[in-house]
């Protein structure tokens, strides 16, 4: 960890591991960072593909009423119907990458690349790790694997600890 | 003059803040750096970014869509 004396520190549980809810993680360590907090984030659950080398990340319109496209200059959901047919969700990932790209909102692995040039500490769960069989060779680089005592010690240490 | 212009125009949050920080690391203390950036959210911003870490902002305008802002390195 790039621990810096005095530094307030921030730390966040990553539980979810779609596109879209990779940002917050990301968008908020980095900029954490990036204006002098020591960073933790503990991946468990869902959250832990985050961590994998090869990022895959989907997402789904499934159960998410809130998720409305820009279209034809209003806004349009999905009828949940519509996710069980095969390539819509591969559809609505590819529609909001190419929207992300076009709007200047930065990749995944874009962020995770800056969350570690900045020396955000990352610890993937090992409970999770032992449940999904994932093994430390299949993440990035640099990574800890840890449990919940790990994580309530950085909690205690920190002004500011989200759970996403 | 700034001592270095960064150019964030078409970049989204948070990526202007990520860049000036990279950039304003590679000053001086004392030096300055301007930021071109066309994402209406980074003037509060940057105003955040200056408050937390003791940088100062010293100029932050607008000239059509493009936010202009000097930030001096922390001495």
């Amino acid at each position: 960890m790039s621990e810096s004396a005095g530094a307030k520190r921030m730390s966040i549980i990553v539980t979810k591991g779609t596109l879209d809810w990779a940002y917050p993680p990301f968008i908020l360590s980095t900029t954490a960072a990036a204006m002098g907090l020591d960073v933790t984030l503990f991946f468990t659950f869902y959250g832990l593909p985050l961590l994998l080398k090869d990022l895959d990340l989907k997402m789904s319109p499934l159960g998410n009423p809130a998720m409305k496209m820009p279209m034809m200059g209003g806004h349009m959901g999905m009828p949940n119907i519509m996710s069980m047919i095969p390539g819509v969700d591969a559809g609505a990932t590819a529609m909001m990458k190419n929207m992300m790209k076009k709007k200047g909102v930065a990749s995944i692995p874009e962020l995770r690349s800056l969350a570690v040039e900045s020396g955000v500490r990352m610890i993937a769960c090992q409970m999770t790790m032992d449940l999904f069989e994932y093994r430390k060779e299949d993440m990035i680089e640099g990574i800890e694997i840890g449990g919940a005592a790990t994580y309530i010690e950085v909690a205690t240490q920190s002004q500011i600890n989200l759970f996403i | 003059m700034a001592d270095q212009t960064l150019d964030a125009k078409g970049l989204n949050c948070p990526l202007p803040i990520l860049r000036a920080k990279k950039a304003l690391s590679t000053l001086p203390p004392g030096g300055t750096l301007e930021v071109l950036a066309t994402d209406p959210g980074a003037v509060k911003d940057f105003e955040a970014f200056a408050r937390t870490t003791g940088h100062e902002l010293l100029e932050s305008t607008t000239e059509g869509n493009v936010f202009r802002f000097v930030l001096k390195h922390k001495a």
